[in-house]
């Protein structure tokens, strides 16, 4: 680093986005990693069924399979859209 | 007793061959008996890598097939007397490879004698990077300090906990390394390249060994010489050292620091 560094524009630190970025995306592919292969169908069917009843969002729900006390537990969660929305 | 390690990434030209024949010659150099399969049915390169091009008579699909012995197809390398290699086969048939056929040369290999068999992955997920990690009991991952790199290996890390003969049966698990090529201390050091630590935070892995982006590398595989033989480069002083603890010695990192600039560069930049 110079003294006269200042005078020259300044490179955003592009290693630390990488690892940000990375960082995320890693996560999330290793919870998908885990899950069953029938997790994106059973997700994509459950919101086809939906859409007859509501007008929800593509990403309105999760679902997530987890470890609890020795028993697999399926998790649905649908968030409903806003009255004015809906 | 024998060790099946297998050089792997994921992504592609990351520098797997080359460090696979860097890793093999460090091997047969420290007297280790050591036999290296080329998995990348189709386009074969380790034996270029090597310099032996000129001598692959008989290929790993030969073997497979019955066409020729493994004594045969095994070619002897001429530097180390103890390092053999199978060469890929140049066939377009992918299917060319199959479980059964891996594990009975690998069996062969075993009762041969030598002390590690080294299987270099071809890039990818498919049938051969999938033949090649099955059978190991330990993996190079092969990284390099950019995006796609680190988000492919740890991929393959995750391939490598489920989808080996070890992790089938759950009674061992396949010891994982990381081992980074092509790193750039300066570049690091100015911001624009992934850190050692940052890349092992991602992963949640410690590197293996740290092997700097070097002129010497290309220079290596131009003349068939593994840059693990020219000991007074730094790419293959580091190779050397991953080696020793690949083998259990505890040697410290070197070449992971930018050389320290002299005051004027400190003052007027660099």
């Amino acid at each position: 680093m110079g003294i006269f560094d200042f005078l020259k524009p300044r490179a955003p630190n592009s290693a630390s986005v990488a690892k940000e970025r990375l960082r995320i995306i890693v996560a999330q592919e290793r919870a998908q990693r885990d899950a069953p292969d029938y997790l994106p169908t059973l997700r994509r069917e459950l919101l086809e069924v939906l859409k007859k009843y509501v007008n929800v969002d593509p990403d309105a729900i999760q679902v997530k399979v987890s470890q609890e006390g020795g028993h697999e537990l399926l998790e649905l969660s649908v968030a409903l859209p806003d009255k004015a929305g809906g | 007793m024998t060790e099946i390690i297998v050089v792997t990434s994921g992504k592609g030209g990351v520098g797997k061959t080359t460090s696979s024949a860097s890793i093999a010659m460090g091997l047969a150099r420290r007297g280790k008996r050591i036999a290296v399969i080329d998995f990348d049915v189709g386009l074969r390169n380790l034996d270029l890598i090597m310099g032996c091009e000129r001598r692959v008579v008989y290929d790993f699909v030969n073997v497979i097939q019955g066409e020729a012995t493994l004594r045969q197809a095994l070619i002897k390398d001429k530097r180390f007397d103890n390092l053999h290699l199978l060469a890929a086969s140049q066939t377009r048939d992918k299917d060319a490879l199959t479980k059964e056929g891996v594990e009975r040369v690998l069996n062969d290999l075993k009762e041969m004698g030598f002390d590690y068999i080294l299987c270099d992955s071809p890039a990818g997920i498919e049938k051969g990077a999938f033949l090649a990690m099955y059978f190991a009991d330990r993996a190079v991952v092969v990284v390099n300090p950019e995006v796609s790199s680190v988000r492919d290996s740890d991929r393959i890390l995750g391939l490598l906990a489920s989808k080996t003969r070890h992790a089938e049966t759950g009674e061992k698990r396949v010891v994982q390394h990381l081992l980074l090529t092509r790193y750039n201390p300066e570049r690091v050091e100015r911001g624009d390249m992934m850190s050692i630590v940052d890349v092992q935070e991602i992963l949640g892995l410690e590197v293996l060994g740290v092997v700097p982006e070097s002129e010497s590398v290309l220079a290596g595989s131009n003349a068939g010489n593994p840059v693990i033989l020219d000991l007074t480069s730094p790419a293959g002083q580091a190779y050397d050292d991953a080696v020793a603890r690949l083998l259990g010695e505890t040697v410290p990192m070197r070449f992971t620091e930018a050389p320290k600039k002299g005051f004027l560069t400190r003052l007027f930049g660099g």
